[in-house]
């Protein structure tokens, strides 16, 4: 074999090679396509059906029998007031949770139960949490199928998400910082109230809003555990005129919440709820689109903002 | 403190240190409870557990006393709440793995090469660009998935091929691998960027292509993260109830063919709480049953995930 025709060979197997390079990149490109493609159907879709629907009656108007009437207000009111009880009970033990296991947790068994424990309780599916409120809240501690079981099971699902945002943004602070704080005399209990979480806050903030937007959109538990999916009534305002002035009675009233009002209207056979269904789609997706976008925002922020 | 030295009496001076003895005792006191606080928090992931495992156990033990597990596991009807009632979860187990392969065919090839591709190849500013996108594609609420998959997916599909039903677990499938991508290829990309530089360039100095080494170095080195992302991508595939709720129909049906409509373990316990069961009943006890089922599958794949992960972790 002459020395020309190796150098052909070995040129050509390079040209073969720099093909396939080529190749996969297009599939690359090709891939992430079909994600951005799907998402722009979904949206575009969500947005054409539901777009003309959308308006101030709907939102300020009770589910009806008749499609042209109906609209989301105890379906918001009920997310709303879902949401709060989740965020009363989730960021708290979150944040807890997380500072215990960065800064106290001694390297024991029982931290380990616990580390594995929660990285399990992340895939455990969402249904089965529905299962586990509809055993426990709703009839071992008798709180009905009401918005505080909802809040409560949603809390839960989350918590996973809360607690490993945490501990990231713990993470991320370097020691010195705390040994600065032990050196001036602090107690740890000071360290972590004055400098390990104010400085890790936009971190928390961060898995905070994920953790909300993925509740806000879960529907699986709340119908698990026998939220309504026909109500024209508001639960008792949270606030009155009169003392005490706060009224707790909406936590154990009934409720709906925007996803379970969607999938109630997109399995009705008749196409003008599924306008309804299409519009209320186009509220949630909004709404999670720009909590889940102010994370990211957050998150880029900090990224380029702070440089220890 | 109001205790200035060499200004006080003797006894002054020990009034003044008992005070501070007392100081601290509270402090290291405060200091105590604050850490016994915190880790209460971190104990109600625990009981979260327990608490699964208490209520589904519970209430599966009274159902099984009214059906053998052997029915149960063997019958191939799934009627409960007929008067002929008939228990075999194998028909909703069908429906389940079968939309479950289909949302895997589409989710573990896409994602893996997205991760690569972002990983391995993209230019940083699409990367900049891809990675949010991505983290929004995953937190679209799954009823929208659902609503889009049977208007939308499911007539797209007829126009290719007529004879599809309405409900059917092929699109919803297909939809619901989609929601997965994010998934996978988030974890997947994560596990190949924390793979050394030096081996990368140790390839490249070999005279490899990037795709060669991505294919031959990068992934088998990462291969135990993108075997985590494959088992979290396969346990939402399972637990993943609204899209098939909406979109594949609530009949119960034992095939493995995902063109036709079947019910799957999650669909069928959305169904009963739908409906009005008194506590108690078993209607009722079947759904914790089938949930059993459904924690003990993803238990299972969560378990061999970690196996697998030992056998061929990588460690630098």
């Amino acid at each position: 074999m002459t020395p020309a025709r190796d150098l052909g060979k070995i040129r050509a197997l390079i040209a073969r090679h720099k093909r396939w390079d080529m190749i996969f990149g297009l599939c690359g490109l090709l891939a992430l396509m079909i994600g951005v493609l799907t998402f722009s159907a979904l949206f575009l879709d969500m947005a054409l059906d539901g777009l003309p629907r959308l308006g101030w009656d709907f939102i300020t108007s009770f589910p009806s029998r008749k499609a042209g009437q109906a609209g989301i207000l105890s379906a918001w009111v009920g997310s709303a007031l879902v949401m709060l009880v989740t965020a009363f009970f989730a960021v708290p033990l979150g944040v807890a949770s997380g500072v215990y296991l960065e800064e106290y947790a001694r390297k024991n068994w029982i931290t380990d139960i616990i580390e594995i424990n929660i990285t399990n309780l992340a895939g455990v599916p969402s249904i089965v949490y529905g299962l586990l409120a509809l055993g426990l809240f709703v009839y071992q501690f008798d709180f009905g199928q009401s918005v505080l079981s909802a809040g409560l099971t949603l809390a839960l699902l989350i918590l996973p998400v809360v607690i490993v945002a945490t501990r990231e943004a713990i993470r991320s602070i370097p020691q010195a910082i705390r040994e600065g704080s032990y050196a001036c005399g602090a107690t740890q209990w000071q360290t972590v109230r004055y400098h390990i979480l104010p400085y890790s806050s936009a971190g928390i903030l961060t898995g905070i809003i994920i953790g909300m937007a993925r509740a806000i959109g879960e529907t699986a538990p709340v119908i698990t555990i026998g939220a309504l999916t026909f109500i024209a009534f508001l639960p008792p305002a949270p606030v009155q005129s009169t003392p005490p002035f706060l009224n707790f009675e909406w936590l154990f009233a009934g409720f709906t919440v925007m996803p379970i009002q969607m999938f109630n209207w997109t399995s009705r056979p008749e196409a003008a709820f599924l306008v309804n269904a299409a519009a209320a789609g186009f509220v949630l997706v909004a709404m999670t689109l720009a909590m889940n976008g102010a994370a990211i925002w957050l998150r880029y922020r900090l990224r380029r903002n702070i440089k220890w | 403190m109001s205790a200035v030295p060499g200004a006080a009496s003797p006894m002054l001076d020990a009034a003044a240190a008992g005070a501070r003895l007392k100081r601290r005792r509270s402090r290291v006191l405060r200091e105590r409870a604050i850490e016994a606080v915190l880790f209460l928090a971190a104990l109600v992931s625990v009981f979260t557990t327990i608490g699964i495992v208490y209520i589904l156990v519970k209430e599966s033990v009274v159902f099984f006393q009214e059906v053998p597990l052997w029915d149960f596991l063997t019958d191939t009807q799934w009627t409960p709440l007929f008067t002929d009632a008939h228990y075999g979860i194998m028909v909703l187990l069908s429906g389940t793995l079968t939309s479950s392969a289909v949302a895997l065919a589409i989710a573990i090839p896409l994602g893996t090469i997205i991760a690569i591709y972002l990983s391995e190849f993209a230019p940083f500013s699409v990367r900049e660009i891809a990675k949010p996108f991505l983290e929004l594609l995953g937190g679209v609420p799954t009823i929208v998935y659902g609503y889009f998959a049977l208007l939308f997916v499911t007539p797209l599909l007829q126009m290719i091929y007529p004879g599809l039903p309405g409900f059917n677990l092929l699109s919803a499938g297909i939809v619901m691998g989609i929601m997965i991508i994010p998934y996978v290829s988030s974890i997947s990309e994560d596990a190949m960027r924390a793979v050394p530089m030096n081996l990368r360039e140790g390839s490249y100095a070999m005279g490899a292509t990037r795709f060669q080494t991505a294919i031959k170095v990068v992934v088998p080195a990462a291969i135990s993260g993108i075997a985590s992302a494959y088992i979290l991508g396969i346990s939402r595939a399972v637990g993943e109830t609204m899209i098939l709720a909406v979109a594949a129909g609530q009949q119960p049906n034992l095939t493995f063919n995902p063109l036709e409509p079947a019910a799957t373990i999650t669909a069928f316990i959305v169904q009963v709480a739908l409906g009005d069961l008194p506590h108690g009943s078993i209607g009722y006890q079947t759904i914790f049953a089938a949930g059993l089922t459904l924690m003990l599958f993803t238990l299972a794949c969560n378990v061999g995930g970690h196996l697998l992960r030992k056998r061929f972790r990588e460690v630098y």
